[in-house]
């Protein structure tokens, strides 16, 4: 009895003692710049001056006297809806594809597919990407090549926030690592008895291939979604936001009143609305996931 | 020709197909950056160029401002060692203690992990910039490499889901033998951590070298600045003239990131597979 106190004694100083670059780490530099910027939000900031309580004033401005908040929002939601199904549709369908072979050509392929998620996130490819959609650029080079005349596309409110849609799709390669590893794992028995019983590739498809993915879809579309209403770079440099606020993300947005303007309080307000909506999103995939999200009866043991 | 090698043959034209897209910007860049500077736009579909050369490097290396690309380059990989480093030691500590140690408030500190997984950093920002201010961090590679010693939600979940999957025997034995916990950890848990910390570490070098809010926010004189901040004032449309020296320095700034793609690829694989499918 005594030793399992000592055990039990031993383990809660060194569990604590283990884990406390976390905690403190948590304290400090999550629950703590929060729980200020809640606070902030109700003031006016600059950080020069200490902050002046305002009540909701940053939050009544937001909503009803804010135009370009409202474009941000709008551009933002834009890019998500559109960029975050479509790069996992076409993840599924490339998984697809490779799980119907086997080779060592194939497994360079997929290295060289997943390069474009490794770099399409940095300076360097956004810039090559302003040049690539450019008056003077690749695409309208091509274009005259069939006598096409080109347009410019990021000056263009009609194409500027697809050139950046394009750029998330492109970056496919995470996504599909994940699907071909969730598709190597759905038991060959289950698709030779579906094809003893008749089923064709479709039927497969629907009724085995994607119901036994949906958890990895899950995970994909809430961990794609947060990142999306998030975008920063490719806005920040490829468009600045341009033109006419069509591809305004809101975290660029957030950047230019809390460090062009100095407009703190007012970011804190535009945070906090941010986080409030991924929250509430995150939430509604997860409550409608039980009704499309298949699992297995033995997981989760 | 038989149907079944005319599938094979549409099947990998397809698939190279979709590779040449996926690699064609970077290619284009790595072309640019060695083509003469009326090359690149009026011949922008030419992969091959003209009179191949250096000067583009040359010119871009000298920077912008009296700063060259040597001391953003060197700037870069000290905010990205760091924060790896950081992010190693940090990671595997908490992750054994939140995989192994039975302890009263471990659900909660899990929960606030799983929790903190899902928060997007840049909503973090400002209130962080606010912090750091009043710290007197702004200007300093603190605020990007401090937070990493203290765990990354991410690797923390990453390096316990492979704790978990070492035999409890293996380090339950030396336990009733009646070593501590910082022995058994340094000694039995660490040595068998090799792939993952492989893993976390690759995944942190990358974040950080390609992080570009971060600096953007934190750091304001040039002299400070990383690769990715300075790229972006080096590349800004209305003052660039030479975009030879701009792809010349877009080119340099992922080579780091290309080739430990080619060296850990199997990591890379394994880390985007199994946390993904664990999540």
């Amino acid at each position: 009895m005594k030793k399992l106190t000592k055990k039990r004694k031993h383990d809660l100083i060194m569990g604590y003692l283990f884990t406390s670059p976390w905690i403190i780490g948590f304290l400090a530099f999550i629950i703590f710049p929060l729980i200020t910027s809640l606070f902030l939000s109700f003031t006016r900031y600059d950080i020069l001056s200490s902050p002046r309580w305002i009540g909701f004033q940053n939050w009544i401005r937001m909503f009803t006297q804010d135009p370009r908040f409202w474009n941000a929002t709008k551009a933002t939601f834009k890019y998500v809806i559109f960029e975050v199904p479509l790069r996992l549709i076409f993840a599924f369908i490339v998984a697809l594809i490779f799980s119907q072979r086997e080779s060592k050509v194939l497994n360079f392929y997929r290295a060289i597919y997943y390069i474009p998620s490794l770099i399409g996130g940095s300076v360097a490819i956004a810039v090559v990407w302003r040049q690539i959609w450019g008056y003077d650029g690749i695409i309208n080079a091509l274009l005259s090549i069939f006598g096409i005349k080109g347009i410019n596309w990021l000056g263009d409110t009609r194409t500027a926030i697809w050139t950046l849609i394009l750029l998330a799709v492109w970056q496919f390669g995470s996504p599909m690592l994940i699907f071909l590893a969730a598709l190597k794992q759905v038991p060959q028995e289950l698709y030779e008895a579906a094809t003893i019983d008749g089923a064709n590739f479709w039927g497969r498809l629907f009724k085995i291939t994607i119901p036994m993915v949906t958890p990895v879809i899950l995970f994909n579309l809430i961990n794609q979604m947060i990142h999306g209403f998030m975008a920063f770079t490719q806005s920040y440099i490829i468009t600045q936001g341009g033109p006419l606020d069509s591809t305004l993300f809101y975290a660029v947005y957030m950047y230019r009143k809390a460090f062009n303007d100095f407009e703190m309080g007012y970011a804190s307000a535009l945070a906090w609305f941010m986080l409030a909506l991924v929250g509430i999103f995150t939430i509604i995939i997860f409550k409608t996931s039980k009704r499309w999200v298949y699992y297995e009866a033995e997981e989760g043991v | 020709m038989s149907k079944k090698t005319l599938n094979s043959i549409i099947y990998y034209a397809f698939v190279t197909l979709i590779a040449f897209f996926m690699v064609y910007p970077a290619l284009w860049m790595l072309s640019s950056s060695f083509k003469q500077h009326w090359e690149i736009f009026s011949d922008v579909l030419n992969l091959i160029p003209k009179e191949p050369n250096f000067n583009n490097y040359k010119e871009g290396w000298q920077g912008f401002g009296g700063i060259t690309f040597a001391t953003f380059f060197k700037n870069s990989f000290i905010i990205a060692g760091l924060n790896t480093l950081g992010t190693i030691i940090s990671s595997t500590l908490v992750a054994y203690g939140l995989a192994r140690i039975p302890f009263p408030g471990r659900r909660i500190i899990f929960m606030t992990v799983i929790l903190t997984l899902m928060l997007p950093m840049q909503v973090q920002i400002v209130p962080r910039y606010i912090l750091f201010t009043q710290l007197g961090w702004i200007n300093t590679f603190r605020p990007l490499i401090v937070p990493a010693f203290l765990g990354g939600p991410f690797f923390i979940f990453m390096v316990m889901q492979f704790i978990r999957g070492i035999p409890k025997e293996l380090d339950e034995s030396a336990f009733i033998d009646g070593a501590d916990r910082f022995r058994i950890f340094y000694h039995i848990i660490l040595p068998n951590l090799k792939p993952v910390v492989t893993t976390a570490a690759i995944f942190a070098f990358y974040w950080s070298w390609n992080d570009f809010m971060g600096p953007l926010v934190y750091i304001n004189s040039p002299e400070k600045y990383p690769v990715s901040v300075a790229l972006r004032a080096f590349s800004d449309p209305s003052a660039v003239t030479n975009w030879g020296a701009v792809f010349a320095m877009s080119t340099l700034s992922l080579i780091p990131v290309l080739v430990i793609f080619v060296f850990f690829q199997k990591y890379i694989v394994q880390g985007v597979t199994t946390s993904g499918l664990r999540g």
